[in-house]
């Protein structure tokens, strides 16, 4: 395996592993508030976690650079404050993978957490448990297999962005440039057998994340 | 019933009946207006010819052509992808002409209060990225590695570089002021005077001439009118549609393959050698 690739394995990995975490951070809370909390503007919410997944990944990213591009809406004042700007730089992947792989996380554990019995909640409830508590130790932990699911789902997808990382991050060896976009370069550039070492990397990669997700469940059941 | 099958009749004889001839043009993408202003004139004198075309970097292009693309027509924006295809027997030879040059130049965004006026003004922390083609597959990009290796700045300014995919996106990154300068053709420039501003142009002697190699790729299925187009770029029209977009027109010495045609060393492949 050449340096660059080895890099960009190392970079998703990182890249996953990282957006997993801000998936986890951010999205099984706003799966429980979904699931069982009526809120105003609940529904809009609902639509902008889940657009990603059927949006085409480019006008994604086409949204992230309006948002966070130099001149964005938040990237204008960004810059302006700090010279900085999170375009072309590793945590640009990180935020499009984040935010491709945030609504398969919340409709996993949203539906994991909807089919929580909830007498079960109420029963916490009596027994003088806060609605945070009762999440944390009834309806999280009944909830778990759906939500580990939810985070095996978002971790591949993560792994395996492509589109957006390519319109926030742009494709710098080394910097931005994870195996997806490595492997694009490759067969572009007439390199098919870095693009075949690249695409045996990730097809293990997932697979072992997969075979991984099994055994969890199967402890978890 | 009859009606239907009337209709029947119509829809499937329809198509046979127009005598539609296409003529798929792989081009440059710094060339786009020039060969499409070109393409309606063409289509115009050749009734039934439609031009179809494919606008990428040319090391793209390349690739595609010799992964058996159906094109009829490769305009190149350096002599190197050019060189590769004839090596492979992929384009035909004989038809092979240059018929156009042009400049590299340094652009910042419209609005940008830095003070980018030559070559060193790069290494100025308040540039922080300055966008090149990608030196594996864009020749703009190629030539800019070439011309910051001679003026001695390449190893600094790599920790600024982003790559684009070919010379538009490099534009548009500097246009968008996602990139504080970038390295594009000034014909490229011109297209977006609105938004870019040209900082200064690298010396010439820095890198190789900016040709644009044109040929008939071997498996075109209409090879005369693949010709006809090369005779049109060639010619006093052509000639005077690229002058007008800021194209210069070949020397007498480009058309001399083998001499003074860029002979590059391998691009590096990554950005941190």
């Amino acid at each position: 395996m050449t340096p660059e690739a080895l890099d960009a394995l190392v970079l998703s990995v990182r890249v996953a592993v990282v957006a997993t975490l801000l998936n986890a951070t951010l999205g099984i809370p706003l799966a429980y508030l979904l699931a069982r909390r009526a809120f105003r503007g609940r529904a809009i919410v609902d639509l902008a976690v889940t657009l990603p997944l059927v949006l085409p990944p480019t006008v994604t990213g086409y949204y992230l650079i309006v948002l966070l591009g130099r001149r964005g809406w938040l990237g204008q004042p960004l810059y302006a404050a700090t010279g900085w700007s999170v375009a072309f730089t590793w945590y640009a992947a990180v935020i499009a993978a984040t935010v491709m792989a945030l609504p398969l996380l919340v409709r996993t554990a949203r539906a994991a957490i909807e089919s929580v019995d909830r007498e079960l909640e109420k029963a916490a409830y009596t027994l003088g448990r806060s609605e945070w508590r009762t999440a944390l130790e009834v309806t999280l932990p009944l909830a778990r297999n759906g939500i580990v699911a939810g985070l095996v789902l978002a971790f591949a997808r993560a792994l395996g962005e492509f589109g957006a990382t390519l319109m926030l991050a742009g494709n710098i060896p080394g910097k931005t440039t994870t195996v997806p976009l490595a492997i694009y370069t490759a067969v572009q550039t007439g390199e098919m057998g870095e693009a075949l070492v690249l695409v045996l990397a990730l097809t293990a990669l997932s697979c072992a994340v997969l075979v991984l997700a099994g055994r969890l469940g199967a402890r978890a059941a | 019933m009859r009606l239907l099958t009337l209709a029947l009749t119509v829809a499937l004889a329809a198509p046979v009946r127009v005598e539609a001839q296409e003529l798929t043009l792989s081009v440059a993408i710094s060339m786009k207006e020039a060969v499409e202003a070109l393409g309606r004139r063409f289509a115009q004198a050749r009734p039934g010819v439609t031009p179809r075309y494919n606008f990428g970097s040319s090391g793209e292009l390349q690739k595609q052509i010799e992964a058996g693309a159906p094109v009829d027509l490769f305009v190149s924006a350096a002599q190197r992808q050019m060189e590769e295809l004839g090596q492979k027997g992929l384009i035909l030879a004989g038809t092979r002409r240059v018929f156009a040059r042009n400049v590299l130049t340094v652009v910042k965004p419209g609005d940008s209060t830095l003070d980018i006026a030559k070559p060193a003004d790069l290494l100025d922390p308040r540039v922080a990225r300055i966008v090149i083609g990608n030196p594996r597959t864009v020749p703009v990009g190629q030539y800019a590695e070439e011309s910051l290796r001679a003026l001695g700045l390449w190893d600094r300014v790599q920790p600024k570089l982003v790559f684009a995919e070919n010379v538009r996106q490099a534009l548009d990154y500097v246009a968008r002021g996602e990139a504080d300068a970038g390295f594009v053709y000034t014909t490229d420039a011109a297209t977006r005077a609105r938004n870019v501003k040209e900082a200064f142009r690298p010396p010439e002697d820095t890198y190789h001439p900016v040709v644009y190699p044109v040929a008939v790729v071997r498996d075109s299925t209409h090879p005369a009118l693949a010709q006809a187009f090369i005779q049109l770029l060639l010619d006093r029209e052509g000639q005077a549609v690229l002058a007008r977009l800021g194209f210069q027109p070949p020397r007498a010495s480009d058309a001399r393959l083998g001499s003074g045609h860029p002979r590059f060393a391998p691009a590096s492949r990554t950005s941190r050698e």
